[in-house]
């Protein structure tokens, strides 16, 4: 390996403020954010890209940023769960709905599963519940057996369909 | 802060106004705007990254380590081997197990041997983590590859030895009456049946690892841990002895911890290593293991198997009960596991009426990762009793239902004490299991499975049964302590040792502390996890935190209120008897008008000290320690499932899924069924999914989650609650409730299945229940 690595420059935009870094290019976008923005609301959980705790909103789509590079990213925008709720501090419908039903208990794949789900009901405001599980499945929590978190979609839904989420 | 719903309502002074209601979880707000702090989350000042190198063999001589290239590599800094950490262990014992108990020895990193897949050999340390993987391949250690003992079953009779200093591969045995003493009554039986159940290694897998940046400063010699654990003050314990620093130099801090379940209640060998490094780097050094190192190296669980053998009447009552169970632990586990093994022994006979039983326990050590806890830790009592009742049923031709219901206690033989010597109290098995029954309509769903037969098609429902001891009362665990600050403002703020790891711990004790105040639960803040702050307490263990710190806010809590009414009367000119605590305000019983804020109190109390009453300090601030009143808590429930097996591809598919306990009251039904559900899955992932594999030269074969299946939100079914409340005798009747899910599902979800293919005259005995387990079985009959 080179004694100084080659880094490459990445201009984003997230949560709404632009931001920039120098990289090297095998940085994930998991680490941009979490190491050089700070940003530590996307957690890592297997850094393979089953589990979901890392999801991101890339141009509005969902995405596992253990498995983006930084430099692929450039140019994009992105929503980290730092950046659902409103300024005021004021939750979403979808972190309402995760409050409200007992979504969460120890909380680390509660990020990935609140950013999927909010990508997910913003392309299906009205899924069933066979929808519902399979929009969920790519999302693992090994504390509350999914229970608590169907109920929540349930719930959020409801908000979606009103355009809301 | 904690909100509750329109449902809960204001009652007298100390009474359960908040405890019984859906609080909101004042974790959430954080956890859900990713503003938790979780342990990779915390970064300081110039702190630095660390990366093991791990062995690629199952055993192996080291002849030798060359780390130069590893050390040549920019921004790495420090490269250790066991000569570097080893001689800076000064003690390292569980303070749970004591000092004296015959330990596995532990060197933190490998000396001259490696002894599983994953043993620590070298730690590197570097600026990023990025750069200490790239070093950790650099380095060059010299392997002798040796045979090794990978199958626990045929341990004993090696040749090869996993601790040559042990001198045997058994790690220690324990037993109950020998068998001798019931083979009269087996031989004189109606029936006797008898088998050997397996169960697969399976593992917590909390979806955050293991974790811990260590932080020490050799200008004071004070040493600072942030840690993702169960409990940090066992950290801080541990931490002390190893290192020989003072426990008073050494703070350990966990904001959120991403779940336990049993792996992080104990201090490793992988956390040793960072405690002696950290010393040694003059810098901040955070470890944080990925995903690959959680399944390699943090812990087997489960992995097991037993000969049981029941006997019965010509009625099926039980007349006796044996097990000779037997347990993989691995090279290094965590503790000493001789003692949990022999639990199982202790509670093979469950909530049943059984007259005598015998049992052995033994423990093994082999070339593979190390046993550690996990939820309900000697579950395979309840697995290997429910499924062998199934069997039973099915060869004595009876219903197994009708099999449980003969045999189950009831209400008016408690207590009852089991033939091993457990006192059972204040349970309910009979009650659960036919609410259960109730909740499926049993008669209802026999009639659709034969119905389905008809068609072709294969249902099944699963029975099981258990009783457990919660809230350990002995040593280590047996006090709780609690300190409540009523602020200047009359804002409440309560210490308990603590600390969320899922299990809703802040929110509990806000409730409880509320009420046992009377104050609104708004003006209830909640301080854990933090043993600068924290008196002493064991943790998040044995389902022990709601019932514990139950106890420990009622005592401390009352020392307060005393106080509180004291003021008061004085100011009122009243009796303290004739005043009420109830939402943050004192008054005048029967004349609510008249009376003071708590916050006016609290202002005398710190700012008006010369005009309290003789004898009530100043301030309004108190500390107790409380001792579990109950040496056992005992709780019980019923699982009941139903599945379809599709008997060409071998794939279950649960269909419902009944879960009627006996926690006691419960302090906040949410977190009552959020533990259910969570353990019940679990149980249904080791049941039907996971499995923890070695092939046969010892290489782990399930190192992602590719390969390790946990179950995802399409696999699992709606989780359906029924609720029993037999008060336990301890503080509020509460009882434990993290544990049962993961005991009571895997039983029920095998016997489901086979309930699906008795048709077939299959035998399940060993899990997990794959589609290729299951199709390979039906072969044999086919």
């Amino acid at each position: 390996m080179p004694d100084t690595p080659v880094k490459l420059p990445v201009k984003v935009t997230v949560n709404g403020q632009a931001r920039s870094a120098t990289v090297e290019p095998r940085l994930t976008l998991a680490d941009l954010l979490r190491d050089e923005f700070h940003l530590t609301g996307t957690h890592l959980g297997c850094e393979h890209g089953v589990c979901g705790a890392c999801t991101v909103l890339l141009d509005g789509a969902a995405v596992r940023s253990c498995l983006v590079f930084a430099v692929q990213a450039d140019g994009a925008e992105i929503t980290t769960i730092e950046g659902i709720a409103k300024s005021d501090g004021e939750l979403s419908p979808v972190q309402e709905a995760f409050r409200d039903c007992h979504g969460l208990q120890c909380g680390f794949c509660t990020p990935g599963f609140v950013v999927s789900v909010t990508a997910f009901l913003r392309a299906n405001p009205d899924p069933s519940d066979q929808e519902i599980r399979e929009a969920l499945s790519g999302n693992l929590c090994r504390c509350t057996g999914y229970q608590g978190i169907f109920k929540a979609v349930r719930q959020a839904a409801e908000a979606a369909q009103r355009g809301e989420v | 802060m904690a909100t509750v719903d329109a449902t809960s309502t204001p009652g007298a002074a100390g009474a359960t106004r908040y405890a019984g209601a859906r609080v909101h979880r004042v974790e959430d707000a954080r956890l859900l705007t990713g503003r938790g702090t979780f342990v990779d989350d915390v970064r300081l000042p110039g702190m630095l990254h660390a990366c093991f190198v791990r062995s690629p063999f199952a055993r192996a001589a080291i002849r030798g380590v060359d780390t130069s290239a590893a050390l040549a590599v920019p921004g790495v800094r420090h490269v250790f081997t066991a000569p570097d950490l080893n001689p800076g262990v000064h003690e390292q014992w569980h303070t749970s197990i004591g000092p004296e108990s015959p330990e596995t020895p532990r060197p933190p990193l490998a000396e001259d041997e490696v002894r599983f897949v994953g043993d620590p050999v070298a730690l590197v340390v570097a600026e990023s983590r990025y750069i200490a993987e790239d070093a950790a391949e650099l380095v060059d250690v010299d392997y002798d590859p040796l045979p090794a003992v990978v199958d626990y079953a045929t341990a004993e009779e090696s040749d090869v030895l996993v601790h040559e200093s042990h001198g045997s591969n058994v790690i220690g045995e324990l037993g109950g009456l020998p068998a001798s003493a019931l083979e009269d009554t087996f031989a004189s039986a109606a029936h006797v049946v008898s088998e050997t159940i397996r169960q697969q290694a399976y593992v917590p897998v909390p979806m955050e690892g293991r974790g811990l940046v260590v932080d020490y400063s050799p200008t004071t010699g004070d040493l600072t841990i942030y840690s993702a654990t169960q409990s940090p003050h066992e950290v801080r314990l541990f931490c002390s002895r190893l290192l020989g620093i003072p426990e008073h130099r050494i703070r350990v801090v966990m904001r959120d911890t991403g779940g336990g379940f049993g792996q992080k209640i104990m201090v490793q060998r992988d956390e040793m290593c960072l405690m002696l490094a950290a010393p040694k780097v003059g810098a901040p050094v955070k470890w944080v293991e990925d995903r690959r190192e959680n399944l390699l190296a943090a812990g087997k669980s489960r992995h097991e198997h037993a000969a049981v053998k029941m006997a019965f009447d010509a009625e099926g009552a039980i007349q006796a009960a044996q097990i000779d169970f037997v347990s993989d632990c691995g090279a290094y586990p965590t503790p000493w596991p001789v003692n949990t093994a022999a639990v199982v022994g202790v509670l093979f006979p469950g909530p049943y009426r059984v007259p005598k039983a015998s049992f052995t326990s033994k423990c093994i050590y082999t070339n593979t990762v190390g046993r550690s806890a996990y939820r309900g830790p000697w579950q395979f009592e309840s697995l290997a009793r429910e499924v062998l009742l199934d069997i039973a049923a099915r060869q004595m031709g009876m219903d197994p239902v009708e099999l449980r219901r003969r045999n189950l206690l009831t209400r008016d033989e408690l207590p009852y004490t089991n033939p091993n010597g457990m006192p059972y109290d204040a349970i309910s098995p009979r009650e659960t299991f036919e609410q259960a029954l109730e909740m499926l309509d049993y008669e209802a769903f026999r009639a659709e499975q034969a119905e389905a037969r008809r068609q072709g098609r294969y249902l099944g429902v699963g029975v099981s049964n258990y009783v457990e001891p919660s809230t350990p009362g002995f040593g280590y665990y047996a006090t709780e302590a609690a300190t409540i600050r009523i602020e200047p403002s009359g804002r409440v703020n309560v210490y308990i040792a603590g600390g969320s790891t899922g299990n809703s711990i802040e929110t509990t004790v806000v409730q409880l502390t509320a009420d046992a105040l009377g104050v609104n639960i708004e003006d209830v803040n909640t301080i854990q996890g933090d043993t600068a702050v924290t008196g002493f307490g064991p943790g998040a263990a044995g389902s022990r935190s709601g019932s514990m710190t139950a106890g420990a806010v009622r005592d401390t809590a009352a020392i307060l209120r005393e106080r509180i009414l004291a003021i008061a009367a004085h100011k009122l000119e009243a009796a303290p008897e004739d005043l009420e605590l109830a939402n943050s305000r004192v008054s005048v019983r029967g004349t609510p008008s008249i009376g003071l804020s708590l916050g006016e109190l609290a202002h005398a109390a710190y700012f008006d000290p010369y005009a309290l009453p003789p004898g009530v300090p100043a301030g309004l601030e108190a500390s107790a320690r409380y001792t579990n009143e109950a040496r056992y808590i005992w709780v019980n429930a019923t699982h009941v499932c139903t599945c379809e097996v599709d008997v060409e591809t071998g794939r279950v598919e649960l269909l419902r899924y009944i879960v009627s306990e006996d926690c006691g009251p419960m302090i906040n039904p949410n977190v009552v069924e959020g533990q259910i559900a969570g353990g019940a899955v679990q149980g249904i992932g080791g049941a039907l999914y996971e499995h923890l594999a070695y092939d046969e030269d010892g290489n782990p074969v399930t190192t992602t989650f590719m390969d390790y299946l946990i179950p995802t939100s399409t696999e699992v079914p709606v989780i359906e609650y029924g609720h029993i409340e037999t008060p336990s005798p301890g503080p509020g009747g509460y009882k434990g409730v993290g544990e049962g899910g993961a005991i009571g599902a895997p039983p029920a979800v095998v016997n489901a299945v086979a309930d699906a293919l008795s048709p077939f005259g299959v035998t399940l005995t060993e899990l997990p229940l794959s589609p290729d387990r299951l199709v390979a079985l039906l072969d044999g009959k086919r």
